[in-house]
């Protein structure tokens, strides 16, 4: 419309009479449609909670089992598997993806082949073959020096933790090689010039950085952790699952404590998802909003 | 040889594939002097000084600095390509500015600048943070450093990379352009930095296209075509007076 680009207050033309409304109040948009889809949807939630409220579950076998025991050691074991599988895999994940980059083409074979095989097989196929390790070597350990029996070393918890872990970094390593990839070559480059080594850059320097990226889905995949963890049911390590299966095997309120054992798979992914923020928010220094961030304390002056 | 120059490169060669891109290069630095490299982009001036530090391995050819073999050691008639460690130590006395900054955006001005002392010089956390303070200053970012590199111009972030590199004491500084990534009102206060720089008697080889500075700071001016060294003289000789008409076609396209 305005075709004439000097327009200053010195131009007539902005005297014009249908140009002087700035004065008018100005109405925001209704968004009528929403109220109605709040509406419906509101009114389809009710009639889900009343559904489960009438419905052939009773409320108080849920309350009662909710901090049972068998049920509280249950949690106990699902958060602890959860976190040592995920040191494990996350440990496994950052060496196996800087041996993926690595120059050496020793090192990047041997990462390329557990990448393919770890992930190449089901999670639960390998939880039982390390179940069952002791139907391959009867005997662990270095010969002559140490050994023992199979059976007494993989115990469900071994096999789990096993299991999991080795899986699980099969997949952090690809996540770990997409954040080191994320950070520019010209970092490594200006840390290679001031005298670091490749190890010291990656630790220093690259990491670091790729932190921003790679929380997020290894964020994602900590999640997925605690729920694989009742995978682990399979092949006997009690955890939540296993023991609300082994309370309902006995009392047959089966509904009631499948409900207790998701809505405490709800609290733990809830608290995680908090954590996430948090971790999220510390790697993000020196990125984006940084302009809003307090000024780092000087520690040592 | 009683001082022996910074830097000596002698029939340099560096291939990328089947592009050469440095063709037979030897020129030799003196102590103090401040060696202005110009010419088209694609000449190979970038790649020569990145094979100076060794972020690029030269084919062939050898590079000494002050007197020591860059990257290999010498047994009998073969050179021995050198550990990552080795490598490392030599790099730690050869400060490098780059085109683009690459400050670490992880880390404020301040922590930039005490990284390369306090990690790869192993040298006490107070001593270094009591420098980089200096250095700072020097450069005339006191104010600034807390903010991390998101938070800075272009202009301060090169400034504060300059730092980082003098923090490091080296007997010889690498610019690679340092200047040509910077919106035009900020191109200033970084040549004035290195000005001050030359002026302390330190010794650079300076990749630019800022043929004034060259001009005006530089002992020495080399312009490098196709992966050669076409001429080198005076500024006054390569700048004024060019003998080769590839320089002279140079000189005239930069200065319209």
């Amino acid at each position: 419309m305005m075709s004439n680009p000097t327009t200053t207050d010195s131009n007539p033309d902005l005297q014009r009479p249908e140009f002087s409304i700035a004065h008018l109040r100005h109405v925001p948009r209704h968004y009528y449609r929403r109220w109605v889809a709040a509406g419906l949807i509101l009114a389809a939630f009710g009639f889900i909670v009343h559904a489960f409220a009438t419905g052939q579950i009773e409320w108080d076998v849920v309350a009662k089992f909710f901090t049972a025991r068998a049920i509280m050691e249950g949690l106990v074991n699902t958060v602890i598997m959860t976190v040592l599988a995920m040191v494990l895999g996350i440990t496994l994940g950052v060496v196996f993806a800087i041996m993926f980059m690595s120059p050496n083409p020793v090192l990047k074979s041997v990462a390329c082949f557990y990448i393919w095989f770890f992930r190449g097989t089901p999670l639960l196929l390998q939880l039982l073959l390390w179940f069952n390790l002791a139907l391959v070597f009867p005997m662990i350990g270095i010969p002559g020096v140490f050994e023992y029996r199979t059976v007494a070393v993989i115990t469900p918890f071994m096999a789990t933790l096993l299991g999991l872990g080795i899986n699980q970094g099969a997949y952090t390593a690809e996540v770990v090689r997409s954040g080191i990839l994320s950070v520019d070559i010209g970092q490594t480059e200006a840390a290679k010039a001031i005298g670091m080594t490749r190890l010291t850059t990656l630790r220093r320097i690259v990491l670091p950085q790729a932190m921003r990226v790679i929380i997020p889905p290894v964020g994602n995949e900590v999640i997925s952790m605690v729920k694989l963890t009742s995978m682990a049911s399979v092949i006997q390590y009690a955890e939540i699952l296993r023991n609300a299966q082994s309370i309902y095997y006995a009392n047959a309120r089966v509904i009631e404590l499948l409900i207790v054992a998701a809505l405490w798979y709800l609290v733990v992914v809830t608290v995680l998802s908090v954590g996430q923020y948090f971790l999220e928010k510390h790697f993000a220094k020196g990125v984006g909003g940084a302009k809003e961030r307090p000024r780092p304390v000087e520690r040592s002056l | 040889m009683s001082t022996p120059p910074m830097v000596v490169a002698v029939n340099v060669h560096k291939y990328f594939g089947s592009l050469c891109a440095l063709k037979n290069v030897s020129i030799d630095v003196a102590k103090g002097e401040v060696l202005c490299v110009i010419g088209p982009s694609g000449s190979g001036k970038s790649t020569f000084l990145r094979c100076i530090n060794q972020l690029e391995k030269t084919d062939q050819g050898a590079i000494w600095i002050d007197g020591e073999l860059a990257g290999f050691r010498r047994v009998g008639d073969a050179l021995y390509e050198l550990s990552d460690k080795d490598i490392a130590l030599q790099r730690i006395t050869i400060g490098m500015v780059f085109q683009r900054f690459n400050l670490f955006g992880h880390m404020t001005a301040l922590e930039n600048i005490i990284e390369g002392p306090i990690t790869a010089q192993k040298r006490p956390r107070a001593e270094a943070v009591e420098e980089a303070l200096t250095l700072l200053n020097r450069v005339g970012l006191s104010a600034k450093r807390d903010a991390y590199p998101a938070q800075l111009s272009g202009g301060q972030q090169q400034r504060v990379a300059i730092a980082r590199a003098l923090a490091m004491r080296p007997k010889l500084m690498l610019f690679d352009e340092p200047t040509s990534a910077l919106d035009p009102e900020l191109v200033g206060e970084v040549l004035a930095a290195m000005r001050d720089l030359a002026q302390s008697g330190m010794t650079m080889v300076v990749v630019t296209h800022e043929l004034g500075f060259a001009r005006e700071v530089a002992s020495r001016v080399v312009f490098m075509d196709e992966g050669a060294i076409v001429e080198s003289g005076s500024p006054q000789e390569i700048l004024v007076r060019p003998q080769h008409p590839r320089t002279k076609d140079f000189i005239a396209a930069v200065l319209k």
